[in-house]
């Protein structure tokens, strides 16, 4: 009798609380529906919370591990002027990290647990990064391909219903349009040069097109989170949406370098004013992100070690700040 | 088990003379000095400021959103507080 008594009314208990959050979540969805902000401290469904420390997290783990296979090329740069410019990418991709982790963080989540995620395997990035830059030429493919397609993916999330979200990306925008630009003048130059680097520029093209197209992420009906993502506004076009923009503004670019797309099966549909594409090798996506790219390993490599060997760096400026807090309350006293 | 991260700092920045302070992100350092060079480095690559003020995000107390409504709502019912609530006659000029 006690035991069924206590059941009883732990259910009656039960019933409450998931009527009290079913109430909270309808206000919360309404709040939503009405385009308003949700700010950190706000109330949030938990599931809510969960997709975007995922989803940010991810993002900033990108712009981290995306610095690598740009950084790269700092040493080998052909002028001071690519050098300088390429020194200012990179340095703006840790800035997005930043900003991001920052975003993250207002939702509970500690960088420093971010970053655990990430070196020990937990926590994805974009497996655009698991590939090589073999070539100056790749240097550009980046900047006009992959931050192309970032800014595609990007400039809807400046409308993110989660606040610290949507305000870093209008930072992260404002900054990538360089990036972009940047990449399409290396394109053009390489593109106006000698035969060699000309075929520089179509293998750039050739490896890092259909890498850029999978960016986007899986097809519709494959997207586990696509339609919850959308209901909460984190998400505003689907990923078939925003892959076709891409494919639709990107084109006619490849066009104007007097490059050829490796796709024969692309073609302009007159009728829907769109480029019709050929199938993505899904397979090789997934496969690059369970960790069989081909620079998975050394990715992560390369962040932990740069992780270890700054250790002593940020245990020193630790011990620094306490010496000086001490010696200033001492001074106090 | 994590390492700790340093102390977490709120940054504001004027954008140029005449206009306030503006939260415009946060960040980590181990004392204020830092704090100030990171948040120049990650907020002002692009002229976005003439000064910078980070606060310690421990130091900061903030009213409850949950609370929003009742809180504010003292503001409400006091309309008088409007200039708009005052009738002048049109012939009355500069007021």
């Amino acid at each position: 009798m006690y035991t069924q008594g206590l059941d009883q009314q732990g259910s009656q208990d039960n019933t409450e609380h998931a009527n009290a959050d079913r109430e909270r979540e309808a206000a919360f969805q309404a709040r939503i529906d009405g385009e308003e902000k949700i700010e950190p401290r706000d109330w949030m469904p938990e599931a809510y919370r969960k997709t975007l420390v995922r989803q940010i997290s991810q993002h900033a783990h990108s712009e981290i591990v995306g610095m690598l296979p740009e950084g790269n090329w700092i040493s080998r740069a052909p002028t001071l002027k690519r050098k300088l410019i390429l020194m200012a990418k990179v340095q703006d991709e840790a800035g997005h990290g930043l900003y991001l982790y920052s975003a993250a963080e207002t939702l509970g989540t500690s960088r420093a647990d971010m970053v655990d995620q990430l070196l020990d395997g937990r926590a994805k990035y974009s497996s655009i990064f698991n590939y090589p830059t073999l070539t100056w030429a790749d240097v550009g493919a980046i900047g006009w391909l992959v931050d192309g397609a970032a800014i595609m993916n990007q400039i809807p999330l400046c409308r993110c219903s989660y606040g610290p979200y949507a305000r870093a990306m209008v930072r992260v925008c404002r900054e990538e349009s360089f990036h972009q630009r940047q990449g399409y003048e290396l394109m053009l130059a390489l593109c106006r040069g000698n035969d060699e680097q000309k075929r520089m520029a179509q293998d750039a093209l050739n490896r890092w097109w259909w890498p850029s197209l999978m960016m986007f992420g899986p097809s519709d009906n494959e997207s586990r989170h696509t339609a919850q993502s959308m209901a909460w506004k984190i998400k505003r076009f689907s990923n078939d949406e925003l892959r076709q923009k891409f494919v639709d503004t990107t084109v006619p670019q490849a066009e104007y370098l007097g490059l050829e797309v490796p796709d024969p099966d692309l073609a302009f549909d007159e009728e829907s004013g769109h480029y019709r594409f050929g199938a993505i090798d899904w397979e090789e996506f997934f496969a690059v992100l369970k960790g069989n790219g081909p620079c998975n390993r050394e990715r992560i490599e390369a962040r932990r070690s740069a992780h270890e060997e700054g250790r002593w760096v940020r245990d020193a400026a630790r011990a620094y700040a306490r010496k000086q807090a001490k010696r200033a309350a001492a001074q106090a006293a | 088990m994590a390492e700790q991260d340093w102390p977490l700092w709120e940054v504001f920045i004027r954008s140029r003379t005449g206009l306030s302070h503006k939260h415009v992100g946060s960040l980590h350092a181990a004392d204020q000095q830092m704090a100030l060079q990171n948040a120049r480095d990650l907020y002002t690559r692009r002229q976005e400021g003439v000064s910078i003020w980070v606060v310690p995000s421990a130091a900061i107390h903030a009213s409850d959103p949950a609370e929003r409504d009742a809180y504010f709502d003292p503001a409400d019912d006091k309309i008088y507080r409007h200039p708009t609530f005052y009738d002048i006659p049109d012939e009355v000029e500069v007021l």
